[in-house]
């Protein structure tokens, strides 16, 4: 028998919701000063210069349009391949990917020269650049989830339901290939110019999405008061497991890659081992606490519970913020090879490893971006039924958690014999 | 790395006889046509058109490392300098054209030349802006349409050369034929207000007059023009053109 | 449905009397007031003044596009022209005459944000001629 998963609004009246809602609205009107301050006084009081031309709001822009396709993978695997306990789990997927393209967009819009010209990139179009088509696949992405995201929680278009999550499914694939190709088809630069690029980020934004989608699912229970069993978050760690082993190979792939070629030993050479704070990002951030140190987690018998899940899941999170920073501002911080072989040097910093220091309204802004996250779901799980109203593991998976009694049961028929 | 180059030589043989198909095409139909139209003829109120390829051909030999005439009349012409009112802001100042110093550290080898927009003939900048405000005239010159660039500087992230700046900082008094402002991208634009009128570039007339010489403009196009001849008679480089990009901008002595 | 169309089509056809009405200084003693223009150096604008009023920013586009696009040089509705005439006294700085001023006239008063001079110049400069 097929038990109905009973959603709900949550209350969000209580003293709690309130302040940690003005919290993250002070964190966004902070981060709106800080783009007026940027806007109005131009960008030369930021870090960025003509040899850095993206930082800080560019990584955590690109940072949540990459794990704004991943958290729809909990969606993705209840919709397109019908396994039955991810279905309680859906709705948030879906509304979780729609807040953090949101956040993702806006931090790269407000970070535009122009940002009162938006229009303009909505009416003129060069289909050439893979950043014109970006504006279709991420507009495209909202109106293509926001209908899986009504077919889902509609009962009267369940049969639509497999269609449109197959549809959004290949959408946010396309999505982040798009991102990806920002980078990959990146000629000039020795860091970038490589098709691993699209791949790469499909695998990030599973891992991002992914533990993204957990920390959120762990904090708004734990906020709601709602039960949320172990084996929820279990089934998950499972398949965070493969996803971030993945961008560890595919990381590997990529400097392998590299490094047969000899006219790529320069770039490597500076990330892997002299680029100063770029190579510490690498290997600590990226390399260790973001990929060994969470799969060492996951992995041990030891730290099967919530908060080491919830420990790895942020770790993972911190790691692909700091693999992020490399990618876009390590790899500009290389100089442009004008002449191969040869050293330069000019007023305009040629030959020269570019330095980058990001200001404080840069970071502003980018934290803004994930405060508009929190705040998207705090307000949309008010206003309705996003969440189940209980995830125990009776209510998600039955005869699992049966299984689990009967076995819990007989250990401790066994200890009191 | 073997189907890049195979693509590129394809590209090439498809372009040659394209090309030849034209030439052709051309001598049989209008020859009185191509004779008649030289590309100098062009007067302000023309349009500008396909026949012509405005490049630029410098001599590094005749270009003294010490020397900044060009990146001098480019400031004076444009305005792009830093203001009289402020300190320097190296990192953000805009750099139009900038002399580059190059050492071949396994001879010692040295020398200098100016680098700005090579005004490709496949440029990058044009193909990675999203709104089309990076756009290529049909005479060659690249040039950015302010009206519809919105400061994403994709363009500067694309561009081998590093010749694009963005504009960090609002600016004030410029000149009337050289309009900046605020998060837009910028770059040489050929002197085109110039171009346009029959003339030639700041900087290629400020060396000229100065008697250095290193520097020549015209029309790769005619084959009567100087700089067709000069770069049809001596061996001339374009800076990455292992990317194929084909830079209006030649080199000797690189 | 009936009365509502007849509705619009009264304030249709006085948005029509409203707008079409030349706006001069002559017209501040209607019951609107009107911004009151300074006027440029010479005898008559390249077009009549209604025309002027309605369409400048089309002229200007069209020149715009046709100059930076095809290279056409030193035709009729070039924004450099258009300073050469209407650059007019900045009240409060002395000596300074910008066609900033002129425009904003309109602009203020009809609340159009223009953001043309924040690339262009706006003032005459010494080599375009007559500075007062």
């Amino acid at each position: 028998m097929k038990k109905q998963i009973a959603f709900s609004e949550i209350a969000g009246n209580s003293n709690g919701y309130w302040a940690l809602l003005l919290f993250f609205g002070a964190l966004i009107g902070a981060a709106l000063g800080a783009t007026w301050h940027m806007e109005h006084e131009g960008h030369w009081v930021t870090g960025m210069s003509n040899q850095i031309v993206w930082g800080v709001p560019h990584v955590f822009a690109v940072f949540l349009i990459v794990a704004a396709s991943g958290a729809l993978n909990v969606a993705s695997i209840s919709s397109v391949f019908e396994v039955q306990d991810y279905k309680a789990l859906a709705p948030l997927s879906a509304l979780l990917s729609l807040a953090l393209l949101t956040g993702g967009l806006a931090v790269l819009v407000l970070d535009l020269g122009r940002p009162d010209r938006l229009i303009v990139a909505m009416t003129s179009y060069n289909f050439k650049s893979i950043f014109a088509w970006n504006i279709y696949l991420y507009t495209g992405f909202f109106g293509v989830v926001g209908i899986y995201t009504w077919v889902m929680m509609d009962p009267r278009f369940v049969h639509f339901k497999k269609v449109a999550g197959s549809f959004a499914m290949m959408w946010r694939l396309l999505l982040t290939t798009g991102t990806g190709s920002i980078f990959g088809f990146l000629v000039a630069r020795q860091a970038y110019d490589a098709a691993i690029m699209a791949p790469m980020f499909i695998i990030m934004s599973f891992a991002y999405g992914l533990a993204i989608y957990l920390l959120v699912i762990m904090a708004v229970y734990n906020g709601a008061n709602r039960p949320l069993g172990d084996y929820v978050v279990c089934r998950m760690r499972n398949l965070l497991k493969v996803f971030v082993g993945a961008v560890l190979y595919f990381t590997l792939v990529q400097h392998l890659t590299n490094l047969y070629a000899t006219e790529h030993h320069g770039v490597e050479l500076f990330i892997l081992l002299e680029g100063g704070p770029y190579t510490v990002l690498f290997w600590v951030g990226h390399i260790f606490l973001g990929g060994l140190l969470p799969l060492a987690i996951l992995f041990h018998p030891m730290a099967r519970t919530r908060a080491w899940t919830a420990i790895a899941a942020s770790l993972i999170v911190l790691g692909g913020l700091c693999q992020v920073y490399v990618i876009i501002i390590g790899g500009q911080a290389y100089p442009l090879v004008l002449f191969p072989g040869m050293e330069v040097q000019s007023s305009f910093y040629d030959g020269e490893i570019y330095r980058y220091l990001n200001s404080l309204p840069e970071l502003v802004l980018g934290i803004g971006g994930f405060a508009l996250v929190a705040a998207i779901i705090m307000v949309a799980i008010k206003v309705l039924p996003f969440l189940p109203e209980s995830l125990e593991d009776r209510h998600v998976d039955p005869e699992h958690s049966a299984k689990k009694e009967a076995r819990e049961a007989g250990e401790k028929a066994g200890a009191s014999a | 790395m073997t189907s890049k180059k195979t693509g590129m030589d394809t590209d090439a043989a498809r372009r040659r006889f394209l090309g030849g198909a034209a030439a052709l095409t051309t001598l049989s139909l209008a020859p009185g046509v191509t004779l008649i139209a030289s590309a100098e003829a062009k007067e302000a109120h023309d349009a500008t058109s396909t026949k012509m390829r405005w490049g630029m051909l410098i001599d590094a030999r005749k270009c003294d490392s010490e020397c900044t005439l060009c990146v001098d009349a480019c400031r004076d012409e444009m305005g792009w300098g830093t203001p009289a009112d402020r300190k320097p802001r190296p990192k953000t100042d805009a750099q139009w054209i900038r002399k580059v110093h190059v050492t071949d550290p396994k001879t010692t080898h040295t020398f200098s030349l100016p680098v700005m927009c090579q005004h490709c003939e496949s440029p990058t900048c044009v193909d990675v802006c999203p709104t089309g405000a990076s756009f290529k005239r049909v005479d060659g010159v690249v040039l950015v349409d302010k009206h519809i660039c919105i400061g994403c500087r994709y363009c500067m992230m694309a561009c081998p050369y590093k010749a694009r700046s963005f504009v960090h900082e609002d600016i004030s008094n410029q000149k009337p034929h050289a309009p900046r402002g605020k998060g837009t991208v910028e770059a040489c634009t050929l002197c085109v207000h110039r171009v346009d009128r029959g003339g030639i570039p700041a900087c290629v007339e400020r060396c000229a007059t100065a008697g250095r010489k290193a520097m020549l403009f015209g029309d790769l196009n005619d084959p009567e023009s100087e700089i067709a001849k000069a770069v049809a008679e001596f061996a001339t480089k374009q800076i990455r053109a292992d990317l194929g990009l084909n830079p209006g901008i030649r080199y000797q002595g690189i | 449905m009936r009365r509502s169309f007849g509705f619009f089509a009264i304030l249709a056809v006085l948005a029509t009397v409203v707008l079409g009405t030349p706006s001069t200084a002559a017209d501040a003693e209607g019951r609107v007031p009107m911004p009151d223009l300074w006027r440029g150096k010479g005898e008559k604008c390249l077009e009549p003044a209604t025309d002027m009023r309605r369409y400048h920013m089309n002229y200007l586009k069209h020149q715009r596009n046709d100059t930076l696009y095809k290279g056409i040089r030193g035709t009729k509705y070039s924004l450099k022209e258009c300073i050469e005439c209407h650059a007019v006294p900045v009240p409060g700085k002395k000596g300074e005459r910008s066609v900033e001023h002129f425009c904003d006239q309109c602009h203020t008063y009809a609340a159009v944000w223009i953001d043309c001079f924040q690339c262009h110049a706006s003032k005459l400069h010494e080599e375009g001629g007559a500075s007062k």
